[in-house]
C-alpha cells in the first residue's frame, strides 16, 4: 500500500489570508515534486466567516480533503477558531497558533498567516529556499519584504522553542 | 507514523522532479477547464457568475480567451448556440441552479444539429456551501437527452473539457460538463497537452432549416434523430468511452463517478473500481459486466441515487447508499461508513463563525430601515441575503434569482390591507438584471391594489460571487467600457413614476422616511439604493480611471 499523505489544515476568518497560506504551502510541496491536493470552500468566505483550507501532499493523494481527526498539522490564524477546528487534528498532531508569535514583532500585522507558515516550515522537509521562492511567487512585490520577515520570525520562534520530531 | 512519511517525502523531494514539471501546474478544476478551452481554441466563453463556477470564465479571459458575462444563463446558452451554429466552439458556464434558468433552450438544443461545439459547464454544490438547493444536474442530462461528462479532479477537468468538445463535434450535439464544488475549487496537479483534438474549423454558415428550426414538422424527426444519436454514444461509451477501471479485489467492486472516485480510492484501496466518465448516456453493459465480475457491487455517488437507479432499472444487482448519504458532500470517512453499512447518526461539526454583512456595508443602512419599519421583505440572492441573520433578521423570503418581485407581488395581492402595505421586494443590481426585469413588467401589468415598492440595492458589482461586472456597471467581464443599462431609465421607461435614486448611507433617517412614504402611497415605487460595495470601491475607481484614458 502506498504511503499516507501529510495532512495540513489551515483555518481562520475571512480576510486573514487562509487561502493565501494554503496556496503557498501547496506550491512548496508541488515545486518539490510531490503529489499535492488542496481544497477549501469559497463563496461566503469574504464576509468575515470561518474559513479553512486543507492541503495534502505525498507520493499519491486521492481525496482533496483531510479526513476529520487525521490532520498532522493544524495552523489556526484566529485564536477563536482553534476550538472550531480542533476535531481536524489527529492524535499526536501539532497545533500552530498565534500564541506562538509576538504580534508586535510583525511589521505587517496581516502577515500572521505567513509567520505561522514559518513555524510550520521547521516541521516539514522542505528547504528554506523552496519556501522563499513560493512566497515570492504568491505575493505581490510590495508585500514581499514584510512577509519574508514574518516568515523568518515564525521560523526562528520554532527553532528556539524546540525542534520537532 | 508521521516520521516514516516524512522520510518518504524527503526521498521524493531528493528526486526533485523539476524537469518533469515543465508541463505541470497546480490548478483548480475551474482553471483547468479554462486552460482546456484555450487549448481547444474556444471562440467564445459566456455565462453568469455563480459559485463554484465563476473562475472558469475569469481564468479563460486571463489566459487570452474571449469571455463575457451574460445577463443570465438562458441568454448565455442562446449565445453559445449561435456560436455553435456558426461552426465555432462555445463554452457556457453557470452554477447548478443556472441550468434551471437555461433549461428552456437546453431541452430543445439537445435535438438540434450543431456545426461547432457547445459545452455547458454547470457546477453542482452538494452540501450547499453557497447555494439555495442541492439539486443533482445529472438528472438534467437524462431529462433533456444531453450527453454528460463528470471529471473527478483538475486533470480530468482539463481532459474532459477537450473530450466534450470532441464528442460535441463528432455527434453534433451539446455536451454538459458536470462539475461539483470540490472539483471546481480543489487544486490538483494538471499535465497540459495530454489530449489532442482536431483544430477548430473556420466559422461559416449554411442553411439547414429542418435541423435548426424546431417547428413541430422538423422537431419530430429531430427527436428521433436525438434518440438514435444517444444510442450511438451509449454504444461508444460501452466500448471506449471515458471509463476507468481500477483492478482490485474480486470480493468488492465499486461503481462511481466524479469526485466520489477519489474518496472511494482512499477509503477502499483494495476494491475493484469502475469509474464512469460519461454519466449520460451510461455505459450500461460495461457496468453490468463489472458488477458480474465481483461478489459485492456497490454504487457510491454523491447526491441523488442516479447511477444506482439506472443500474437497477437495467437489471443490474447493486447496493446503493443509505438515504442519509444523499444529503451533503461525501468524503472518505462517509464512504467508509457506506461500505460498512453504517447509517448511525454522524457527528455534527462544531459550528464556525457565520458570515455577516461587512462593517460599513451599504446594505446595513437598508436593513436597519426595513427592520425599523417592520416591513415584510421578499428577498433575493446575493450578499444582502445575509440580512436574514441577526442583528437584522429583516428578510422574510428567498427562493431563486429575481423571485423577490413576484413573491412580493403575490403577498401584496393576498394579505390584508395593513400587512400588504408593509411588503417590500428587495434585490441586488446583478440579480435585477438577471431576472428582475420581467418581475417589474408583471408589477406594471398586474399592479396590487396597495401599490408596491421594489428596492434595488445597487452596489455596482456582483459582490457575492467575487466582484464580477454586469450590464448595469457598463463594464465588460475584463472591466473595459461598454454599453450600460441605466436602471432608473429602464424603470421609468416601463411607466413607473415614483423612481428614487439615493445613497442609503448618506442620511439613514431620510432614507427610512423615503421608504415609509413609498409604503404609504398606493402607487408603484422603485427605490434604487446606490452605493458601491466597500470591497469593490477601489477597483471600480481604478477601472473607471483606465477606461477614461484616451486610446489610439
Amino acid at each position: 500500500m502506498s504511503s499516507q499523505p501529510i495532512n495540513v489544515v489551515i483555518a481562520g476568518l475571512g480576510g486573514q489570508g487562509v487561502i493565501k497560506a494554503s496556496d503557498i504551502l501547496a506550491d512548496v510541496a508541488f515545486s518539490s515534486g510531490l503529489d499535492v491536493k488542496k481544497s477549501e470552500l469559497h463563496g461566503m468566505s469574504q464576509r468575515g466567516g470561518s474559513v479553512s483550507s486543507d492541503v495534502r501532499f505525498g507520493e499519491r493523494v486521492f481525496s482533496p480533503m483531510v479526513p476529520e481527526g487525521e490532520a498532522d498539522f493544524l495552523l489556526v490564524i484566529a485564536p477563536d477558531q482553534v476550538e472550531v477546528n480542533a476535531a481536524a487534528l489527529g492524535q499526536g498532531g501539532i497545533l500552530i497558533d498565534p500564541s506562538q508569535i509576538d504580534e508586535s514583532s510583525l511589521t505587517n500585522k496581516k502577515s500572521m498567516n505567513v509567520a505561522l507558515l514559518g513555524v510550520l516550515s521547521l516541521h516539514l522537509p522542505f528547504p528554506v529556499e523552496a519556501w522563499t521562492a513560493a512566497l515570492e511567487r504568491n505575493l505581490p512585490e510590495k508585500l514581499r519584504e514584510a512577509n519574508l520577515l514574518s516568515f523568518s520570525i515564525g521560523r526562528a520562534v520554532a527553532q528556539t522553542t524546540g525542534q520537532p520530531q | 507514523m508521521y516520521t516514516n512519511r516524512k522520510t518518504l517525502i524527503t526521498q521524493a523531494f531528493s528526486l526533485n522532479a523539476l524537469q518533469q514539471q515543465r508541463a505541470l501546474s497546480l490548478l483548480s478544476g475551474d482553471e483547468a477547464v479554462a486552460m482546456a478551452a484555450i487549448d481547444a481554441g474556444v471562440k467564445l466563453g459566456t455565462g453568469y457568475p455563480g459559485t463554484p463556477s465563476t473562475e472558469i470564465l475569469e481564468t479563460f479571459e486571463t489566459l487570452g480567451g474571449t469571455a463575457q458575462w451574460a445577463p443570465n444563463e438562458k441568454v448565455a446558452i442562446e449565445v453559445g448556440i449561435g456560436v455553435a451554429f456558426a461552426g465555432a466552439r462555445a463554452l457556457v458556464t453557470m452554477k447548478h441552479v443556472g441550468l434551471n434558468v437555461a433549461a428552456d433552450p437546453l431541452f430543445t438544443v439537445a435535438a438540434i444539429r450543431l456545426d461547432g461545439a457547445l459545452i455547458v459547464a454547470s457546477a453542482d454544490d452538494p452540501g450547499m456551501a453557497s447555494s439555495q438547493n442541492e439539486q443533482d444536474n445529472r438528472r438534467y442530462a437524462q431529462a433533456a437527452g444531453v450527453t454528460m461528462l463528470e471529471p473527478s479532479d483538475s486533470q480530468e477537468a482539463y481532459e474532459f473539457t477537450l473530450r466534450a468538445i470532441e464528442i460535441s463535434e463528432r455527434w453534433q450535439v451539446p455536451v454538459l460538463l458536470r462539475m461539483t464544488t470540490r472539483v471546481c475549487h480543489s487544486k490538483t496537479i494538471v499535465r497540459r497537452g495530454t489530449v489532442a483534438i482536431p483544430s477548430p474549423r473556420p466559422p461559416h454558415f449554411e442553411h439547414d432549416f429542418p435541423s435548426r428550426v424546431m417547428i413541430p414538422a422538423y422537431a419530430r424527426p429531430a427527436h428521433l434523430r436525438l434518440r438514435k444519436t444517444l444510442s450511438a454514444i451509449a454504444a461508444w461509451n460501452d466500448k471506449a468511452g471515458l471509463n476507468q477501471l481500477v483492478p482490485g479485489s474480486s470480493s468488492l467492486g465499486i461503481i462511481t463517478s466524479g469526485v466520489a472516485f477519489q474518496y472511494v480510492r482512499e477509503a477502499a484501496p483494495e476494491a475493484s473500481v469502475l469509474k464512469v466518465g460519461v454519466t449520460y448516456p451510461l455505459p450500461i453493459e460495461r457496468m453490468r459486466a463489472f458488477a458480474a465480475s465481483v461478489k459485492r457491487c456497490l454504487v457510491i455517488e454523491e447526491g441523488d441515487p442516479y447511477l444506482v437507479e439506472a443500474a437497477r432499472s437495467a437489471g443490474i444487482a447493486v447496493e446503493g447508499k443509505p438515504e442519509i448519504f444523499r444529503f451533503g458532500e461525501l468524503n472518505s470517512k462517509r464512504v467508509r461508513r457506506i461500505l460498512d453499512c453504517d447509517s448511525s447518526p454522524e457527528p455534527r461539526p462544531v459550528p464556525g463563525k457565520p458570515p455577516a454583512l461587512c462593517p460599513g456595508c451599504p446594505h446595513r443602512s437598508v436593513y436597519t430601515a426595513l427592520k425599523n419599519l417592520d416591513c415584510i421583505v421578499a428577498g433575493d440572492i446575493g450578499c444582502y441575503s445575509l440580512g436574514v441573520l441577526p442583528p437584522f433578521e429583516a428578510m422574510d423570503t428567498l427562493v431563486c434569482m429575481g423571485a423577490a418581485i413576484g413573491v412580493g407581488l403575490g403577498l401584496r395581492h393576498s394579505l390584508p390591507l395593513e400587512e400588504a402595505k408593509r411588503v417590500v421586494s428587495v434585490l441586488g443590481d446583478s440579480t435585477f438584471v438577471h431576472s428582475g426585469i420581467t418581475g417589474l413588467v408583471e408589477m406594471v401589468y398586474n399592479p396590487p391594489a396597495t401599490g408596491h415598492l421594489v428596492l434595488i440595492l445597487d452596489n455596482g458589482t456582483t459582490a457575492m460571487t467575487g466582484m464580477q461586472e454586469h450590464p448595469g456597471t457598463g463594464r465588460t467581464l475584463a472591466h473595459a467600457k461598454t454599453g450600460k443599462v441605466v436602471f432608473e431609465d429602464l424603470v421609468r421607461s416601463l411607466g413607473i413614476r415614483n423612481v428614487h435614486v439615493v445613497d442609503p448611507t448618506q442620511d439613514p433617517p431620510k432614507f427610512q422616511e423615503l421608504i415609509q412614504t413609498c409604503l404609504e402611497t398606493p402607487e408603484l415605487s422603485v427605490v434604487i439604493a446606490r452605493r458601491d460595495c466597500l470591497l469593490a470601491t477601489r477597483s471600480i475607481r481604478e477601472y473607471e480611471r483606465c477606461n477614461e484614458q484616451p486610446t489610439n
